[in-house]
């Protein structure tokens, strides 16, 4: 009985620490520019492709690693700069079309580079398996919860202790104001973007070793992890994290102990129901509108 | 009174008029109407999630219609190929259908890739009086015996059929199930389902999971849980087979673990490494051109086609461009038979094709069977050393 | 200054749109162009109806595609399994649509924010989910075969022929006469919702709640009303599809879907009806365009997307007209000047 449950968790708790990475990268973007960005599915994906094309190659894990990471935060970088920077002007609405536009696009580069096929990653470390009171767990669910909270920490740290986070920060409460003391706004979006991407990226190689990947990976894990940042409220950092862990958790537990056919639904009917008695999500921020 | 009347073919003006159409775009070549090809019309989902399947189903048909004319034709006519690719969606699949039947006027049609895709063309054919040679697995296309509707892959049933008849053998009783929510694990699913009991099998546990998952340790841990499960069969189709497999080995669960034909190709035994050892599926014989026996009458036909299409395409063979090739070479065979192109003569042609040997298995066509194989033409194979083996 | 009358606007968008749908079938006897252009107009016209809650309500639906999926599958249902006719069950698929949204809408539009766009993208999820878990009533991932719309006991099967007045014509012209008038109905009643006190009221406070309470408007029961109306356009638009292609599966009730409709609105113009009308024409004909690139298709419909966005953010029919109309007035301002010389 425990130990069943005990499957269910990890399995939950690996899959919900790759959603809450994602969802971290919605968060943060959305709080910096209220754009919701639906190419950071994609950044997972090319996180995930390019480790095994440069694996391929013969570079070394690790190298490889650090490059599919690095690639990722300089196309999020170029979407900012490039898409999303000229068109500042526009509405919201509009910016968010553009990067459905730059996830089709990313999508459509990688098909043609790498292929329809998907691929696997070995795994980080070995052995590949340990036993936990009877269940049986993925050392690589160790590394994907280990780098995720670290990435949690010095996400906060950044936050916390430098000034550049501390400028982001003003830019995701005023723009207006921050501009006025004299942060350098558009430098702060496109830093989020970035930042952003490298989130994705490394949930995409973290968690390939369990998912295996493919050019079409981004569009069910973006969704997931989208879904993850909604359920915490999109624009809370804590809650993209309980969220995305929500998420995984009541996945897993309904695969296995209700209905496997209606474990995806779980995970929506819950939005709906947090929406209609919480609508602003578990740790969703009050917000005054000014006339 | 509005008076709104069906006819049910075009008028003799209007096919007079499209040929007068057709001869002065087609130009003056002067033997235009000796050399009138053979149409044949093919909607494949060449692009879209059932890539996998129309890619190289299409690369067959391009492949062997160039052979073909190359030998001289069909009935001392050219084969014109005239494809469209449905991108898997059902209601592209039925609009090219009918943009083959109605504009391009083809004389038989290949297609569907996919089950969805080929319902969705069924009644088109039918009312047009066109044979529909399908690609798609479940058993729906052919059962009940629609007049003009044919299909050349082993139904999903058959594939049920071969795996539990393996497991009677082994004496194992009870099993659990899984299987994608996509079209291809449903229906395998409920054929399953159905005809368990005939082998003395009982389903004491039934997953399902969904076509993009990327974890089913959940599913997994409920079925081993279940008690007194003997075994697993997973029906799908996909990367979730290989994720399914993966997890499989790595939760330590000890039971046979069997697969459907829907993974059967090199691509997943690179996926599941190790993992899928002492994994048993049904498959076509194209996974093991070296391992059929000399006699064995498929042996040659096997060889000579993934010959034909690596050197062409530069890419391994799969399964499924195999039931591209029996569908154009079967209606090769029923042209050649029938004397004409004839849809009538065609089709009952078609019904008459006995002891056809293809890629896929040896084709014994009826009235009563419009697929014309039986769950023999499976090859039962069993991972080893990363490697397909024929189990005997 | 004066903007000449005959440039595409409200006043002269209708007989332009009416013409333009007169003509097309004049300029090809193809019938796969009618039929194409058939699907064009009903998916348009489920957009001129999202186009009031995006570019008039200011909100943002992800769930539109399980409102049109509930109008297919709803009137697939009821006709096929249940033996009701075409047009009862189309009625009844909208009414039930009407009861969702206007449930989701009630609490969720008095809030500031994403929060319908949050419920609707649920929302849609779950129809999604279902339609592909139920297969003894939607068919499953196979999808299911949908009966010709039947109306006074005749049938229209767009592969049909049929004999009108001793005049022979095809299923596919009928049908894109049906379509197109369809969507100039829905063009119609869009342009009187927004020249309504609602779309006045809506348009005076654009972008601040606040503003509007302070004026006494209660845009919340404005959006909501906007909100159902669209949900509408959407499910009846989607009856019509499902008796047009004559089958249906589960993709139309998709996420995809759902982006796929909204990134019509905002490529053609947010808030003008008749760029969105574009913006549909536009996103459907281009895979069609594309797909001679091959492998090259889903790279270059992201970038045209992308650029299209970019450089034209209001969307195509507005930066267009606002191009066009400077154009004139410089020229106007040019030959004016010539005249004072």
């Amino acid at each position: 009985m425990l130990a069943e449950f005990l499957q269910y968790l990890i399995a939950g708790v690996t899959i919900g620490a790759t959603y809450a990475l994602v969802a971290l990268g919605f968060t943060l973007v959305y709080n910096a520019s209220h754009v919701i960005n639906f190419a950071q599915g994609e950044m997972l994906m090319i996180g995930g492709m390019a480790t095994v094309a440069l694996l391929a190659l013969g570079v070394p894990l690790p190298l490889a690693i650090a490059l599919a990471i690095l690639t990722a935060a300089l196309l999020g970088l170029l979407l900012h700069r490039l898409a999303i920077a000229p068109a500042r002007q526009a509405d919201v609405v509009t910016l968010i079309i553009i990067t459905i536009g730059a996830a089709i696009f990313l999508r459509g580069i990688a098909q043609v580079i790498w292929g329809r096929d998907y691929h696997s990653l070995p795994s980080f470390s070995q052995p590949e398996a340990i036993n936990l009171f009877g269940a049986t767990m993925y050392t690589q669910s160790l590394w994907v919860l280990g780098i995720s909270a670290m990435v949690v920490i010095l996400l906060a740290l950044f936050f916390a202790r430098t000034a550049v986070g501390r400028a982001t920060l003003a830019v995701c409460m005023n723009k207006r104001a921050a501009r006025l003391m004299g942060v350098r706004v558009e430098w702060v979006l496109t830093l989020a973007f970035t930042l952003a991407a490298v989130l994705g990226a490394i949930a995409g190689v973290v968690a390939a070793p369990i998912t295996l990947t493919s050019y079409d990976i981004g569009i069910m894990l973006g969704l997931k992890g989208f879904v993850a940042a909604a359920i915490g409220g999109l624009g809370s950092g804590v809650g993209a994290i309980v969220g995305g862990l929500l998420l995984g958790i009541s996945e897993a537990m309904t695969a296995g102990y209700l209905s496997s056919d209606y474990k995806d639904a779980v995970a929506f009917l819950l939005i709906l129901l947090i929406l209609l008695f919480m609508p602003r999500g578990l740790f969703g921020s009050r917000e005054a509108e000014r006339v | 009174m509005r008076t709104l009347s069906r006819t049910p073919a075009r008028t003799l003006a209007r096919r007079t008029l499209a040929l007068v159409a057709a001869l002065a775009c087609g130009g003056l070549t002067a033997p235009l109407l000796a050399a009138d090809p053979i149409r044949i019309g093919a909607f494949v989902s060449a692009t879209g999630p059932a890539s996998l399947l129309g890619d190289p189903e299409l690369k067959t048909l391009e492949l062997y219609v160039e052979k073909i004319n190359e030998q001289g034709g069909v009935l001392g006519r050219e084969l014109e190929l005239i494809h469209y690719d449905d991108a898997g969606r059902a209601s592209e699949a039925r609009r090219y259908a009918n943009r083959l039947l109605r504009s391009d006027r083809v004389d038989l049609l290949i297609g569907g890739s996919t089950t969805g895709t080929t319902m969705a063309a069924v009644p088109l054919a039918e009312r047009a009086g066109r044979p529909l040679i399908s690609m798609a697995g479940a058993i729906e296309i052919t059962e009940p015996v629609r007049p003009w509707i044919f299909k050349t892959p082993q139904t999903d049933r058959m594939a049920a059929e071969r795996v539990l008849e393996d497991m009677q053998q082994r004496g194992i009783e009870r099993i659990g199930l899984i299987s994608g929510t996509d079209s291809f694990g449903r229906s395998g699913r409920e054929q399953t389902h159905a005809i368990a009991a005939d082998y003395g099998i009982e389903i004491v546990a039934d997953r399902t999971y969904g076509p993009q998952d990327t974890d089913m340790t959940s599913q997994l841990t409920r079925i081993r849980n279940t008690e007194g499960v003997e075994a697993v069969f997973n029906f799908g189709f996909g990367q979730g087979p290989a994720i399914v497999t993966r997890n499989y080995a790595h939760l330590g669960i000890e039971l046979p673990l069997y697969q459907s034909h829907g993974v059967a190709s090199d691509r997943f035994l690179e996926l599941v490494g190790s993992a899928g050892e002492g994994v048993r599926l049904p498959a076509s014989p194209l996974l093991v051109p070296d391992a059929l026996p000399e006699d064995d009458p498929q042996r040659p036909v096997v060889q000579a086609y993934k010959e034909a299409y690596e050197a062409r395409w530069g890419e391994s063979v799969s399964t499924f461009g195999g039931y591209a090739y029996d569908a154009l070479m079967l209606a090769v065979e029923a042209m050649e038979k029938a004397g004409t192109t004839e849809p009538e003569a065609v089709r009952s042609a078609l019904e008459r094709i006995e002891g056809f040997v293809g890629v896929t298995g040896t084709f014994n066509l009826s009235p009563e069977d419009h697929n014309g194989l039986d769950p023999s033409s499976f090859r039962l194979l069993e991972v080893r050393d990363g490697r397909w083996h024929l189990v005997d | 200054m004066v903007i000449p009358r005959w440039i595409p606007g409200k006043v002269s968008g209708m007989p332009l749109l009416i013409a333009v749908l007169l003509l097309f079938p004049l300029t090809t006897g193809n019938e796969f162009h009618l039929d194409i252009a058939t699907q064009m107009a009903l998916i348009a016209a489920t957009v001129v109806g999202l186009n009031l809650l995006v570019g008039y309500a200011g909100q943002v639906s992800l769930g539109h595609a399980a409102f049109f999926a509930i109008g297919a599958y709803g009137s697939a249902v009821l006709t096929s399994t249940y033996g009701w006719s075409a047009v009862p069950a189309l009625l009844g698929s909208a009414a039930l649509v009407a009861a969702i949204a206007w449930l989701f809408g009630r609490p969720l539009l008095r809030l500031k924010g994403h929060y319908l766009s949050m419920a609707t993208l649920g929302f849609g999820i779950i129809v999604a989910i279902v339609i592909n878990n139920e297969g003894w009533l939607t068919g499953g991932p196979d999808g299911m075969a949908v009966a010709p719309f039947s109306i006074f006991g005749f049938e229209l099967s767009v592969f049909d022929d049929y004999t009108l007045w001793g005049v022979e014509v095809t299923g596919a012209l009928l049908w894109y006469v049906v379509a197109a008038f369809l969507l100039v109905v829905a063009v119609w009643i869009a342009l009187n919702i927004i020249d309504s006190p609602i779309g006045r009221a809506l348009r005076a406070v654009h972008g601040s709640e606040v503003a509007a309470r302070v004026v006494g408007v209660d845009t919340a029961h404005y959006k909501l009303m906007i909100f159902v109306v669209s949900a509408i356009y959407a499910s009846v638009m989607g009856s019509f599809y499902a008796h047009y292609t004559g089958f249906i599966t589960p993709e139309l009730a998709t996420f995809e879907h759902s982006i796929e409709l909204i990134t019509m609105v905002v490529l053609g113009g947010m808030g003008s009806t008749f760029g969105v009308i574009i913006g549909a024409v536009l996103l459907l004909l281009l895979p069609q365009l594309l797909a001679d690139f091959q492998q090259y298709e889903m790279l270059l419909f992201g970038l045209i997307l992308m650029l299209t966005m970019i450089f034209m953010p209001k969307g195509l029919l507005p930066t267009l007209c606002q191009l066009f109309t400077r154009v004139l007035d410089r020229s106007r301002l040019s030959a004016r000047r010539r005249d004072e010389t």
